[in-house]
């Protein structure tokens, strides 16, 4: 049995006539002749402005008011995805006499406007600060929870002024009485107890299953499907690429997936897991992966894209699978009720390749909690600190048994076709003394396992350069060296 | 009029928002509430059209053919139209006519529009787009400087600016050095994309809603291409989503596509480009390729100087020939050269049209100068602060000067470089920090630090002069409200609010009594581009001008109603002095209206003094100088290059602010922008002319991490303008960009003193590649070699 999608927008139910399947909330907002909800703004349509950004609430019991917020950029939330969601948009954070609310006064005071085209999106960002809903993590500063956000005119300082002048601000009243509202109705939506969610246009359709068995039947029934999670990526086929897809099935709602177990000396992330969900637990076991996750995306990638999604998606400058491969992940395959098993680094076949079959889909991923915090680095390497794309992307675990090397995981992104083990490298490190010069000496095998590409994030030579380079860091960092190495993130020397 | 009742207003202090005062932003409520208006955000009718322009991925050769057929007949498609359709002037370029609209034999840039489509909806126009098919017969592109160098590829002879005897100089020189510096382009970035929308009107009428700097430009060129008069077209602009130089000439080719297709047919069309397109097809900062050869002495003063600059225009000349003016008019910086020779190249290539960006050129030029004397200073192994100030330009307040005549002739007059630069030098502590970073670096292998002051001298008008022009219009309604419209356009830079605040200052009514209007052809005319930082010298000026013409007519009613003389009649602060009376300012408003006293005037501001003949490289280009110094420190990382902006001291020249707050924001996002050109934002095309970073997730602007967390902004207390600027102030929109040269030998200063014992021959931007290679450059050992002996 499949139902209608339905959503609250701004405090009020939408059940949205002619949504297509692979409509994206941000057309859905500023279409003329029925919303015309213009304050959220297209800056870019792939998810890197946060010109568009909103909150997306979900039911959440532990939450003050009964719904916990999340920031999302609306270019790429598509339109299936907002099933029994609320969504809030800058139209509606006014009072009820037409007051600003503290995260728009803020703005004013501090001069935080220029053009103003970006404003909304900051203004946002600020009311999730405020609430403590931005999900940028444990001890985010203003910049942190900023760094979805672009702004070309002012240079920032305003705007960072305004988020310290927010983030300790109560919430007007009328703020919470509208999460109480759409706390009610998502309750009624829920209520209503829909199995699966479908979106259709012509013959291309949508299906949002809402339980495991839903999800599962719906794949078996469609093998072709494009399954999505966070559509961080697949937003982009849609806006960029303007790419077909006649089947998708969104894993989102199902509550299962969502969930992250530690059993049996394992940590288990489901398919649905985002990066906000793990964030702090990930950075409490391994500071470097903090600090890693920290750095991709923004508050509002990190919101929707997931962890699962990261890796299925077979890039190969994606930053999950190298420190995931590093820290001897392994992958979980299902198809129907079959499940499969695999080591992380086995899934990458070749470029664009993976071992993942029709109607197959990752369903977690596992991490063997035995690598010590400080043992793992992972240095990633960009042209910008926040937000961008991996030129190269080392993760670093090397064991040692008193003064000796006794095991060495170590992965590259940026540096071939897929997520790949330095394999020369760590051959080159076992069974050695745990110097620099050990590192020094391995570090040069990185060309016997690399024969990396040029192109608009580094050259070859870069790339190989720097590859060599960070395993010397590491080598550094790991034998007592007291000087300063780092320039970003806790252990940064230099403020 | 009740007399009796004026004796008793209560009178006020000062009215409130006038001249200096640290206004908010006129549309600070509207931006926080999504309420402000862009392009895309009007109500539109039902039956608008959206528009696609399909471009060519090729980037130089022949369109043999072009057949639209199945375009014409996908879904939704209302019109097709190609270079055939024009029915005027198929150019939509500001001053050369070399821009075709669109494209009707040579393909000369990947991005160059081919035809254009309008359908019901945005994704049927483009999704039609696809099924065009297009014949290109292609050549192979010339791409980068230096192919267009060894090509010979030039839009026109190069320009040549000579002082002195370079030859004779050169020769007896007592140090010579050579150097050469790339400079990357940049990406404008607005946030709001180009856009247009285009309402046919009655007749041969149009009007077009357009994002743009530029008015009466987009006017004239909808004007050219549909064979109208201008009367016939209005281009109105509230504001911009942000432009920085990028919205000058950029916007004529969506205004004009969505002008012929609404005239075609008969509905409303709108043109927004998707950011794709836009990085694709608009123009960029142009990129520089400088050579130089320098002669100075033993204290590292300049003696003999050959600069060259190889600047990329890209397919057409567009704004290139008055950019690469601006660069060789700021190829001196703050520095005396007394024997100097400046050519600059304008290369030909098969790529975008460069365009305007804030500083128009004059950061290149300048962030040559300061090479060449980093370069010097490294040479001499001397302080660069101390090379810097042994070749500034006299102080304005030097006996006798004999340094101040620039290569092009003209006296600088208002030098005050030298307080500014002692200023932040002190308040930074530069020498102790100096000290401090040599320790600090001292116990540090990996991490190195720098520190770095740079001074900027920007010349302020536009170069060609008649361009110095400007009109406003203010009608003082009978309730004594106050509607004021002018040609300066609103992009975010406060230009609105500032003008608001003179018009108020001049009336001593409050700032928000000033109601500011949209920007229009049909209201003030012949407008010049928002641009060269003149907004608020022209535009505030001519509203000046306008205001004190009301005011002169409500006197002389006021006078002769109460047998004053005229010059008797004080405006104060909300209300009227008058025969030892008061009246409040609405009802001297009312009593001039019953008066039938005209309260509508037009103003009208051309600079003085200004007039540059480029042949004769006579005359004076600009009216006055902005001037400005920076320190930043930088970090670095010499295992992968890395680099972190970790503090920076501004101390800026505004003359007498207008508005405080606003000429903060200038400087602080002018800075951060400066920053981002030369260090994460990097432009990548590849060796077929096609542009690889055409979106954020490629092309990397500043996020608010990369602000430098310590970041000291100070507007220069005894800043007056020398020149009658309105209210003194100086133009504050592009010379802080120019403050960001420090953070760039900041950190070419952090390589240096990672000890390779060479000059570090950074090039710009300065991303992690380009810092590991310079630190190899530098002579400094691999890291194998430094950190794998003796461990």
């Amino acid at each position: 049995m499949t139902s209608p999608l339905s959503f609250v927008l701004n405090g009020r139910r939408e059940v949205p006539d002619g949504a297509g399947p692979t409509d994206t909330l941000l057309g859905y907002l500023r279409a003329g002749r029925t919303r015309r909800l213009t304050g959220t703004k297209e800056g870019c349509a792939e998810g890197d402005c946060g010109s568009c950004t909103v909150l997306l609430g979900a039911r959440d019991d532990d939450a003050p008011h009964g719904i916990r917020y999340r920031l999302a950029n609306a270019c790429i939330l598509l339109m299936p995805m907002v099933h029994g969601r609320a969504i809030v948009t800058v139209e509606a954070l006014k009072g009820p006499a037409g007051e600003l609310h503290p995260c728009q006064q803020s703005i004013v005071d501090t001069h935080g406007s220029q053009c103003g085209f970006c404003t909304p999106g900051f203004v946002m960002a600020l009311r999730a600060l405020q609430s403590g809903d931005h999900g940028a993590g444990p001890a985010a500063t203003a910049t942190d929870a900023l760094a979805g956000n672009l702004c070309r005119c002012t240079g920032y300082g305003p705007l960072i002024d305004a988020a310290d002048a927010v983030r300790d601000a109560p919430l007007p009243d009328w703020d919470i009485a509208r999460q109480a509202e759409e706390r009610a109705l998502l309750d009624v939506i829920a209520a209503e107890g829909a199995d699966t969610i479908e979106v259709a246009a012509g013959d291309r359709r949508a299906l949002v299953p809402q339980t495991a068995d839903a999800f599962a039947a719906a794949v078996t029934a469609n093998p072709d499907a494009r399954i999505v999670a966070g559509a961080t990526d697949v937003g982009l086929w849609v806006t960029k690429q303007d790419r077909d897809l006649p089947t998708t099935i969104y894993l989102g709602h199902v509550a299962a997936f969502g969930e992250t177990t530690a059993r049996d000396g394992k940590l288990r992330i489901g398919a649905s897991v985002t990066y906000a969900d793990i964030h702090a637990r990930l950075a409490d076991l391994w500071p470097d992966l903090g600090e890693l996750i920290r750095r991709i995306g923004g508050p509002q990638v990190r919101a929707s894209g997931t962890i699962c999604g990261n890796i299925a998606n077979g890039s190969p400058i994606g930053d999950m699978p190298p420190a995931l491969i590093a820290l001897g992940a392994e992958l979980i395959l299902r198809m129907g009720d079959a499940r499969r098993r695999m080591p992380l680094e086995d899934f990458f076949l070749q470029y664009g390749k993976q071992d993942l079959a029709a109607g197959e889909f990752v369903e977690a991923v596992e991490i063997p909690l035995e690598t010590p915090p400080g043992q793992l680095a992972c240095y990633k390497i960009s042209k910008r600190f926040e937000s961008d794309i991996s030129a190269v992307l080392a993760a670093v675990n090397v064991t040692a048994e008193g003064k000796r090397i006794t095991g060495a995981r170590i992965a590259f992104g940026g540096m071939a076709g897929v997520p790949k083990r330095a394999r020369a490298v760590e051959r080159a490190l076992r069974g050695e003394p745990f110097t620099v010069a050990t590192f020094v000496g391995a570090a040069r095998h990185i060309a016997d396992d690399f024969a990396p590409l040029d192109d608009l994030r580094g050259s070859a030579g870069y790339r190989l350069a720097t590859a060599r380079n960070l395993l010397i860091k590491y080598g550094l960092e790991r034998t007592g060296d007291t000087s300063a190495t780092r320039l970003t993130g806790l252990d940064a020397a230099v403020a | 009029m009740n007399a009796q009742r004026n004796r008793h207003v209560a009178p006020a202090p000062r009215a409130d928002g006038g001249v200096g005062t640290a206004k908010a932003h006129d549309s600070a409520p509207l931006h926080v509430t999504g309420e402000a208006v862009y392009v895309d955000d009007i109500a539109v009718p039902s039956d608008t059209l959206h528009a696609h322009i399909a471009l060519s991925d090729v980037a130089h050769g022949r369109l043999t053919s072009l057949d639209i057929a199945a375009v014409r007949a996908a879904p939704g498609v209302v019109d097709v139209i190609t270079a055939a359709d024009v029915p005027g002037v198929n150019d939509v370029s500001p001053i050369a006519g070399d821009d075709p609209m669109l494209a009707a034999d040579t393909i000369s840039y990947n991005g160059q529009a081919l035809f254009a489509v309008a359908a019901e909806t945005q994704l049927q126009a483009r999704r039609a787009a696809k099924h065009a098919v297009v014949d290109i017969d292609a050549g192979s592109p010339i791409v980068t400087i230096d192919q267009a160098m060894d090509a010979g590829s030039l839009l026109g002879p190069p320009e040549v600016m000579e002082s002195g005897d370079l030859d004779d100089a050169l020769a007896r020189t007592p140090h010579r050095l050579q150097g050469r510096l790339y400079i990357g382009g940049q990406e404008h970035l607005y946030l709001e994309g180009q856009a247009a929308l285009a309402i046919p009107g009655e007749g041969r009428d149009v009007t077009v809603h357009a994002s743009t700097q530029h008015p009466t430009e987009i006017q004239h060129k909808v004007a050219h291409v549909l064979g109208l008069a201008s009367h016939d077209v209005t281009v109105e602009v509230r504001r911009m989503g942000g432009a920085f130089g990028g919205k000058e000439s950029q916007g004529n080719l969506p205004a004009c596509i969505a002008a012929l297709l609404a005239v075609r047919t008969r509905r409303p069309v709108k043109v927004v480009y998707d950011r794709d397109d836009d990085m694709r097809v608009t123009g960029k900062r142009h990129d520089f390729r400088i050579d130089y050869d320098v002669g100075f002495d033993d204290h590292g003063r300049i003696t003999a100087l050959d600069v060259t600059h190889a600047i990329r225009c890209g397919m057409s000349w567009d704004l290139s020939e008055p950019i690469g003016d601006r660069a060789m008019f700021h190829a001196d910086n703050c520095y005396f050269l007394e024997h100097a020779r400046i050519t600059s190249y304008r290369c030909k290539t098969h790529t975008a049209s460069n365009t305007a960006f804030r500083g128009f050129g004059g950061p290149q030029g300048m962030i040559g100068m300061e090479r060449i004397i980093d370069h010097v200073a490294y040479a001499l192994g001397r302080d660069a602060l101390a090379v810097r100030r042994a070749n500034f330009y006299d102080h304005r307040d030097a006996p006798a000067p004999k340094r101040r005549t620039t290569p092009y002739n003209m006296a600088v007059e208002d030098c005050i470089i030298q307080d500014l630069a002692d200023g932040v030098a002190r308040t930074s502590h530069y020498a102790a920090r100096c000290e401090e970073i040599a320790a600090w670096n001292a116990a540090n292998p990996v991490l190195k630090k720098g520190i770095a002051l740079t001074p900027v001298r920007f010349g302020i008008s536009f170069t060609k002069t008649f361009l110095n022009q400007a009109g406003a219009l203010v009608h003082v309604y009978n309730d004594g409200s106050i509607g004021l419209n002018h040609g300066g356009t609103e992009m975010g830079q406060g230009l609105f609010t500032k003008v608001a605040q003179v018009v108020a200052e001049e009336f001593q009514v409050d700032a928000d009594r000033v109601k500011i209007t949209a920007t229009t052809t049909g209201k003030v005319p012949n407008t010049s581009a928002t641009a060269a930082s003149s907004g608020a010298d022209l535009n505030g000026m001519a509203a000046a001008n306008a205001a004190r013409k009301i005011k002169t007519r409500i006197a002389a009613h006021l006078a002769e109603q109460h047998q004053a003389a005229p010059e008797d009649v004080r405006f104060l602060p909300g209300r009227i002095a008058v025969g030892g009376q008061e009246m409040s300012f609405d009802d001297a408003v009312m009593s001039a209206y019953m008066a039938r006293v005209p309260l509508s005037a037009t103003g009208f501001y051309a600079t003085p003094k200004i007039g540059w003949n480029k042949q004769e490289r006579t005359g004076r280009p600009f009216f006055y100088f902005a001037y400005g110094a920076a320190v930043t420190e930088a970090v670095i990382d010499t295992l992968t290059g890395e680099n972190r902006l970790l503090r920076a001291d501004i101390l800026h020249d505004v003359g007498r602010s207008l508005n405080p707050a606003i000429d903060r924001g200038q400087i602080e996002g002018g800075y951060v922008q400066g920053a981002g050109w030369l260090t994460t934002e990097e432009l990548v095309w590849d060796a077929a002319g096609a542009l690889k970073t055409h979106a954020p997730s490629t092309y990397k602007i500043p996020t608010s991490a990369d602000r430098p967390p310590e970041l000291n902004i100070a507007i220069y207390d005894r800043g007056a303008n020398a020149e009658e600027t309105v209210y003194r102030s100086k133009a504050v929109g592009e010379p802080p960009f120019m403050l960001a040269i420090s953070a760039f030998f900041a950190i070419s200063d952090a390589i240096a003193r990672a000890g390779g014992g060479q000059y570090p021959d950074l090039q710009a931007p300065a991303t992690p590649e380009r810092v590991l290679a310079a630190l190899k450059a530098s002579g400094l050992a691999d890291a194998a070699e430094r950190f794998g002996a003796g461990q």
